[in-house]
């Protein structure tokens, strides 16, 4: 995969940071609703790249995110509830629980290749929501009632409003996260974790601990998701079981998948894809409806779906190889 | 004929007067959302996900909607009825309400649906001051006029309910032995508090209470272990498709107890048909809306004209899903809310009308049974009527309960 160039990082990096303060200029354009929506497009890149590390960079396939990004959410939330933690403090706790549970979840995943895997995590992300209802645990978790929060407040009288700073806070965070993760990869151990997908028996042959890269980059891959369930309690304010049903750990899957397998840029296109797609869906299927008058019912999970597709059909590496590609072919042409 | 000078003077001062008079008493006030020629209203539903099945609430209120403007609108106003589908999942719900309030800028919503999804935007619609009216949830803590003002409930509280049916089983039953089935979520919780608060000191008598998950397949082995606690009252907490499993497996294990069974499994094609109609003779239930399948209601003018207005502008809704009853219902109690407002739109007038419902009278309701709110209550309906299942059909009998929740 293509390395993203430098020049344009820095160029979407201004712009990201600049964006909230041209309020005055486009208040129609930056209102606080954009903002948050924004916030929730980079909270979901994270969670997208948490699972990028281990299914494209370490190919163990996950159907389970949900559950880490649950258990980061919880944490959060109980340490914010019970214990009055800063909710800028819950972050790092939030990873670490996440990646001992993730850490631990791994243990066994060795024994476990592709299809088996993917039928382990797919246990955990239907059985979490149910423990987070179980009565030895509702003291702490609300039960199905769960845990109503308070908005992050701005700081050291700094002149933005809770939405302005909430960006900044997702923004900051999603770049420290990206930074590392790019670092990492760029190591001897994003190596070693990138050799063990591509050939597992001649990983293992030149000496690499097979086990331990497994198990540690399931945690680590656990931990960013946890860290985006964290900034999602402090962004909604609220966490219920609800929350983190199902389809959550396949919205990230899907994410994943169209931004683009084994890429950190694709991480964020296709963090960005699912909240619009999951927003515009049902928008696009009344305007097919009563616009342009045809009578079918659509649910907005069938242009999901569609669109899901046409995309695979039409780029099957993702967003950001299907624009790679075309750029190769149109230089060579 | 001639104008003099004079008479267009007092002509031109008249009109004047008039014209000046006309803006004093006319004076149209309104908040976001609201326009000489339109109200805009919010709404939120599962029309996708687990909790789909409720999307025919959404629906029927479109129609709902869609019909008032084709008869004119409200005081000339026609409604803009914007509904979003947020899955049942609660930070999808505050994401559609961010966009309803601050991007579409509504007046109000209106019966949001789902209590966690209700939850995880209490706050916001508060801060926001932004009405959050007759939200679709039974539990009781929509009615909290005191720290949350602009939110208001519909139904009669699942807490209260349960309260009342613990004191029939003291009032009525003999040494009773209760076994109690309960969903396991907020649902179930508030029925089971009000049951254990209505028992007060008598809560030792519940022998035996067993739980079970909206993902299970059946509930049969919790029936067996319940008959096995020698219970002879049955309280069933549970949606329709377990309630008519619970008293089914009740009726084919020989366990003839007195049931209960909750006002959400009322219905009688969804709950007491499929439980087998020899299975449910005797059981005691709570009523606060007609049912759609009920006969005895076929003759009610307001029932006929349901079916009516269901064949001319829903077409293809079932006509036997309880569902569909209340969808209306609760609109007529939006539209009257929204009459009364007259030209004064505001946020501020919205809530003051919606809290100052006298006796009114709504469509579908049972006979006896009004909304009453006041500034200090905000539970709109809070009376029901117990009613035993006789035949194949609920028989009422007793008086219309008014009960103050707690």
């Amino acid at each position: 995969m293509p390395a993203f160039p430098k020049k344009w990082l820095w160029v979407v990096l201004v712009v990201a940071f600049a964006w909230p303060l041209l309020e005055p200029v486009f208040p129609d354009v930056v209102s606080n609703y954009r903002l948050f929506l924004v916030s929730t497009m980079i909270i979901a890149a994270i969670a997208v790249l948490g699972l990028n590390l281990l299914t494209g960079f370490n190919g163990q396939i996950s159907l389970g995110h949900g559950a880490f990004y649950a258990v980061g959410a919880y944490t959060a939330a109980i340490l914010m509830d019970k214990l009055n933690v800063p909710y800028y403090a819950t972050l790092p706790a939030a990873a670490a629980v996440c990646f001992v549970v993730g850490y631990l979840f791994g243990q066994p995943a060795l024994k476990l290749e592709g299809h088996y895997l993917a039928l382990a995590t797919f246990a955990l992300a239907l059985s979490v929501p149910q423990i987070l209802k179980y009565k030895w645990l509702e003291d702490l978790t609300g039960g199905v009632q769960g845990i109503v929060l308070s908005k992050p407040e701005v700081p050291f009288d700094l002149p933005f409003n809770e939405d302005q700073w909430l960006y900044y806070y997702c923004l900051v965070t999603m770049i420290v996260l990206f930074w590392a993760a790019n670092n990492m990869l760029n190591s001897r151990s994003g190596r070693a974790m990138m050799a063990i997908r591509d050939h597992y028996m001649a990983a293992d042959t030149m000496g690499i601990n097979t086990a331990r890269y497994k198990t540690v980059t399931f945690g680590i891959s656990a931990a960013y998701t946890g860290i985006a369930g964290a900034l999602s309690a402090s962004a909604i304010a609220f966490v219920a079981p609800d929350s983190f049903n199902f389809f959550l750990s396949i919205k990230f899957l899907i994410g994943l998948v169209v931004g683009g397998v084994g890429s950190l840029v694709g991480s964020v296109v296709g963090g960005i894809f699912y909240v619009l797609v999951d927003n515009s869906a049902q928008a696009i299927s009344t305007y097919i409806k009563n616009d342009l008058g045809l009578q079918f019912d659509l649910s907005a999970y069938t242009i999901f779906g569609i669109l899901l597709i046409l995309l695979m059909y039409l780029m099957p590496q993702g967003i950001v190889g299907g624009v790679y590609m075309l750029f190769r072919r149109l230089r060579r042409g | 004929m001639k104008t003099s000078r004079r008479t267009f003077v007092a002509g031109a001062s008249a009109a004047a007067v008039l014209s000046g008079n006309r803006v004093a008493f006319a004076q149209k006030k309104y908040s976001d959302g609201a326009s000489d020629t339109e109200i805009k209203i919010g709404h939120t539903n599962p029309y996708s996900g687990p909790a789909s099945s409720y999307g025919v609430i959404g629906k029927t209120i479109q129609a709902y909607w869609k019909s008032v403007n084709e008869a004119g609108g409200i005081n000339g106003r026609k409604v803009n009825f914007i509904s979003l589908d947020d899955g049942y999942s609660p930070p999808k719900t505050v994401e559609c309400i961010r966009q309803l309030v601050e991007q579409d800028k509504v007046l109000c919503t209106f019966n949001t649906l789902g209590t966690p999804c209700n939850t995880a935007i209490h706050k916001y619609m508060n801060q926001k001051k932004v009405p959050m009216l007759f939200v679709a949830t039974g539990a009781s803590k929509w009615g909290d006029p005191k720290n949350f003002p602009w939110t208001m409930g519909f139904q009669p509280d699942y807490h209260t309910e349960g309260v009342i049916y613990a004191k029939h089983v003291l009032a009525n039953i003999k040494d009773p032995k209760i076994a109690v089935l309960m969903q396991n979520d907020d649902f179930g919780k508030d029925y089971w508090n009000g049951f254990k608060e209505g028992l007060g000191k008598d809560a030792g008598k519940v022998t035996k209470h067993v739980t079970y998950e909206t993902t299970d397949p059946t509930v049969d082995s919790q029936v067996i272990q319940l008959k096995d606690s020698g219970a002879n009252v049955f309280f069933v907490i549970a949606i329709p498709k377990f309630a008519a499993q619970a008293m089914r497996k009740a009726g084919d294990i020989g366990w003839k107890p007195a049931i209960y069974l909750n006002n959400v499994s009322s219905s009688v094609a969804s709950a007491m048909k499929p439980a087998g109609f020899e299975n449910v003779q005797g059981v005691i239930t709570a009523l606060y809306l007609m049912d759609p399948t009920d006969k005895q209601f076929d003759s009610h003018a307001d029932m006929k004209a349901w079916v009516a207005w269901m064949g001319k502008h829903n077409a293809g809704a079932s006509l036997q899903d309880a569902s569909n009853v209340f969808a209306y219902a609760v609109s007529s109690l939006m539209h009257e809310t929204l009459k009364k407002c007259g030209d004064n739109l505001t946020r501020e007038n919205l809530m003051h009308q919606a809290a100052n419902h006298h006796n009114l009278k709504l469509p579908l309701l049972l006979p006896g049974i009004t909304v009453s709110t006041s500034p200090t209550d905000f539970y709109p309906i809070q009376a029901v009527q117990l009613s035993r299942f006789k035949g194949e059909t609920w028989e009422l009998f007793g008086d219309v309960m008014h009960a103050e929740s707690s």
